[in-house]
């Protein structure tokens, strides 16, 4: 009989089987992803969810697993912030729970839209469709508006005052946010976060790279008070999706989630430490660069022929 | 009487004619999916029990080991619109989920095509697609694709002479399973060949199986899924929560 040897051995520890995605990682490169997202995150204040689902797939953890596995991961990644963020005042739950009533319709919407094009097989690329858009539009505006703020800031000038008063503060239903010091219509609020709850289910996000822009520039939101309530909605529109796919497609990995959770709390630690030492439009640029970095080869994949035109997907699904 | 008694005597005489049979070994017939689960080799041996001399004709052994069956849904892209979009579908009935083929000689030695075509041995014959849509006129490059694709993921594999065989009596070689390995039972059969026809076959299966936290785990995930989701919740908060009170505490001293 061949045995195994008593003890582990180095080899045996670095590969870990996935009980949900019925695959062996090595640990290490878990934990190695989880940190280099993390750092990521940390420097630019966002979850990070953009880029860890299209490197799990790469990795080869069946996209399902992926999606499902990546909402666990931010909840969690996210919890610690928004304590950060609670005990500095920096959340403004009203606008947190008007954006968070728009989220939960917005998930569970996702989740229908998510189910129907399975079917149809085609969810790949409604993932890497809606990836290419959003993180199109996203990017290009950050790049602008961040080239501009560098240059004004070179000229000497005064950085450049957002407009005020647009279209947004002449719609009903208004509505007075304390914290952020707003009195603005509830429609806008919810929209967003209609929106970031179809993207959370469909793209497995937790759609921090939308909901911070549009909160600064769409609902004139204080950067000081974004991130904190996007991370507060977030964290409920995560946890619901991660409820609809452990119940529905049983594709949540609770050992996947905690070790890029491991690796990306460092991460983002670090993260954050480079990221004070930078300065905002600097950062901002960074970010919007490699934002479209990932939006360019996204799209690059969809145009080229792919050298497998062939894919295989679980039968009986009609 | 007479007669009832000759044709029970050739009914008893008939494995005699076959004349071999297959006796079988296996390092190990049982799998367990741990958490360092990082693949499994497993060895065959076996010899060919024979009651009388040594038959005509080239003497082949061949060794399949199979996964649980499964139903795909294979697509193909085609352009629309400029970028790449799954259009047409079928629907193969029956693939394994791992099939490993190993002979002890050439293919075409070891078994004839009619023979192949009895028992299912080869991989295109191991998988079966009926119902492919009238619009689709090559439904056969379905089939193809998805032995190329898992053959190319090391999941389906043809090893011609991997199966070492000694004075015509003895064998043996060794299966290599992949680290992802889909839970069920593997049916492992082994063929004994006269000049490409099957005198003698022997099937067992390896009994592939998750235990300790991996089964648990899965089980849980199955069963009482909402349980299963508020425990991933709780267990990746915790996780998150101290691990960034640890490396708080690390840099604070």
């Amino acid at each position: 009989m061949l045995a195994k040897a008593p003890g582990m051995t180095l080899t045996d520890i670095m590969y870990i089987y996935l009980p949900i995605a019925e695959v062996s990682v090595n640990a290490f490169l878990l934990l190695g992803l989880g940190g280099l997202v993390g750092v990521l995150s940390g420097m630019f204040g966002v979850g990070g969810g953009f880029l860890m689902t299209p490197l799990l797939f790469f990795i080869g953890i069946p996209p399902a697993v992926a999606v499902a596995t990546e909402a666990n991961q931010i909840v969690a990644s996210s919890f610690s912030g928004v304590l950060a963020h609670f005990r500095r005042k920096t959340v403004d739950l009203r606008m947190g729970t008007v954006l968070l009533i728009g989220g939960l319709a917005g998930a569970a919407v996702g989740v229908v839209i998510f189910n129907y094009l399975k079917s149809q097989g085609q969810v790949d690329l409604l993932v890497k469709l809606c990836y290419v858009v959003f993180l199109g539009v996203v990017g290009m505006m950050m790049f602008i508006e961040s080239l501009r703020a560098i240059r004004k800031s070179r000229a000497g000038g005064p950085p450049a005052k957002r407009k005020k008063h647009s279209w947004i503060h002449k719609l009903p239903f208004k509505m007075r946010f304390r914290t952020s010091g707003l009195y603005i219509s509830v429609i806008p609020p919810l929209v967003v976060g209609v929106a970031v709850g179809i993207l959370a289910a469909i793209m497995g996000v937790g759609g921090g790279f939308i909901m911070v822009p549009a909160m600064i520039y769409l609902l004139g939101v204080p950067t000081k008070v974004v991130v904190g309530t996007s991370l507060f909605q977030i964290i409920f529109v995560t946890a619901f999706t991660t409820m609809l796919h452990a119940t529905t497609n049983f594709t949540v990995d609770v050992v996947l989630a905690v070790l890029l959770l491991v690796g990306g709390v460092i991460g983002a630690q670090i993260g954050t430490v480079i990221g004070t030492r930078m300065k905002g439009e600097q950062l901002r640029i960074l970010l919007a660069m490699m934002v479209l970095v990932v939006c360019f080869k996204l799209a690059f994949d969809l145009l080229i022929q792919p050298s497998e035109l062939y894919s295989i997907g679980a039968g009986g699904e009609h | 009487m007479l007669r009832l008694a000759l044709i029970l005597l050739t009914f008893a005489a008939l494995p005699v004619q076959a004349g071999e049979d297959v006796v079988l070994g296996l390092s190990r017939d049982e799998i367990e999916i741990n958490t360092t689960f990082d693949g499994s080799e497993i060895l065959l041996f076996g010899a060919i029990k024979r009651e009388s001399a040594i038959p005509e004709g080239e003497l082949g052994v061949i060794v399949a080991i199979a996964g649980p069956s499964q139903s795909l849904n294979v697509r193909r892209k085609e352009r629309r619109f400029g970028i790449w979009v799954n259009v047409d579908a079928v629907e193969v009935d029956v693939a394994p989920s791992f099939y490993a083929v190993a002979t002890s000689g050439p293919w075409s030695e070891v078994l004839s095509e009619v023979e192949d075509l009895r028992h299912k041995i080869s991989i295109p014959r191991a998988i079966r697609s009926v119902g492919a849509p009238s619009t689709i006129k090559d439904a056969q490059s379905f089939t193809d694709a998805v032995i190329r694709i898992r053959t190319a993921s090391r999941a389906y594999k043809v090893d011609e002479g991997a199966v070492e065989l000694r004075e015509d009596t003895l064998f043996q070689t060794s299966v290599r399973l992949p680290a992802n390995l889909t839970e069920g039972d593997y049916a492992t059969r082994i063929f004994l060949t006269r000049g490409g026809n099957v005198v003698s076959q022997y099937q067992t299966v390896i009994d592939v199986r998750k235990v300790g936290m991996e089964r648990w785990l899965f089980s849980l995930s199955r069963e009482q899924p909402i349980l299963y989701g508020l425990m991933s919740l709780a267990i990746a908060i915790a996780a998150g929560w101290g691990a960034s009170a640890a490396f708080r505490m690390l840099r604070q001293g």
